[in-house]
């Protein structure tokens, strides 16, 4: 029994830390793979349109985003409450919409250029007005690959 | 007497790897990107537009929307919970129906000789509409067509549609085509 007992008497030793930059690197891992960066900053906002048929946007690389929405209350001062078309970082118009398609074009390489895609996030109070004119400018940039953004409807 | 080297300190290990842990929780997002795929058509010039008076009346599937979001099929006031069921009927018209769009003759690889309908759906929405009625209305004429596939790559292949070949897949598209027609918003509906 003595074996076990070494230590009768004398206070506890201090738990080993050494393994806890492990546990945390491992947490650090798990998250950089699930997560994806967060490209812009939002300054429209969106309620995603619920749908069923969603396929998953593969190739993260090849998807150029356009968010149109009503503007955050911070810029609702300067562009009002009308919904707006957001592309990068600020507020633009339909016109500039081929301008950033054959921008977003140029930096990809050429091979993947087909393979494309733009991915439309469209608050789904937004008027069909506007949207529509956005897809005429897609239709004349020659950028055919669209996805709806929506969020999975949970089936009743 | 060898010289011990001291111990490098790996206490504040730990800290540096959770300040890098707070970095990434901050700046990324866990969302997954997922939506509705559609394939835009091309972009043609103004004096080309007008070539869709050639379709049959029969073979063309019309379901309106208007600015209060109400839907129109194929002449009459419809709910969106019913369109799935009619699209489906339309597209794959098991009784031969008169008023249902033709079909026409077809050699398919692993179907042989089959009837393959000449439907086309067309959607046209109002300036007005609402964007999320609309992905609503496209979401139930895609997944129309996509159960019709389904179906057809159960009873055939025993598989779901997703599970198959790339040709098998291929055959079953060329039976249930994906003719999902968007004319531009013009006039009043």
């Amino acid at each position: 029994m003595s074996k076990f007992r070494k230590n009768d008497g004398k206070e506890l030793p201090p738990i080993s830390t050494a393994s806890l930059p492990d546990i945390v690197f491992m947490l650090l891992f798990f998250f950089m793979v699930s997560t994806t960066m967060r490209e812009v900053t939002l300054k429209v906002k969106m309620r995603l349109p619920e749908a069923t048929e969603l396929s998953k946007l593969e190739k993260k690389s090849l998807v150029s985003y356009i968010y149109i929405g009503e503007p955050l209350p911070a810029f609702q001062k300067t562009f009002g409450k009308a919904p707006r078309i957001q592309l990068n970082d600020q507020f633009s118009t339909v016109g500039d919409v081929q301008d950033y398609i054959i921008a977003e074009r140029e930096a990809r390489d050429e091979a993947e250029q087909p393979f494309m895609v733009t991915s439309l996030k469209i608050d789904e109070n937004t008027k069909m007005g506007i949207v529509n004119d956005v897809k005429q400018e897609l239709r004349k940039s020659a950028a055919l690959n669209i996805n709806y953004s929506s969020r999975q409807r949970v089936e009743r | 007497m060898a010289k011990k080297i001291p111990e490098i300190p790996a206490a504040s290990l730990a800290d540096i790897a959770f300040m890098l842990l707070i970095f990434f929780l901050v700046t990324t997002t866990m969302d997954v990107d997922s939506g509705l795929r559609r394939k835009l058509p091309q972009w043609a010039p103004e004096q080309l537009e007008d070539d869709d008076t050639q379709i049959n009346e029969r073979n063309v599937f019309v379901v309106l929307v208007n600015k209060n979001n109400d839907l129109l099929v194929e002449g009459d006031y419809e709910q969106i919970e019913n369109l799935r069921e009619r699209a489906k009927e339309f597209m794959a018209n098991p009784y031969n129906d008169e008023n249902l769009p033709e079909k026409e003759p077809a050699e398919l690889p692993y179907f042989g000789e089959v009837m393959v309908t000449k439907g086309v759906i067309s959607l046209r929405n109002d300036l007005d509409t609402q964007y999320g009625t609309y992905l609503a209305v496209q979401n139930e004429l895609v997944a129309a067509i996509n159960e019709l596939r389904d179906e057809l790559a159960k009873t055939k292949f025993g598989k779901s549609y997703e599970d198959l070949e790339d040709d098998q897949q291929d055959a079953i598209r060329k039976i249930y085509p994906s003719r999902i027609s968007e004319a531009e918003p013009k006039g009043k509906i």
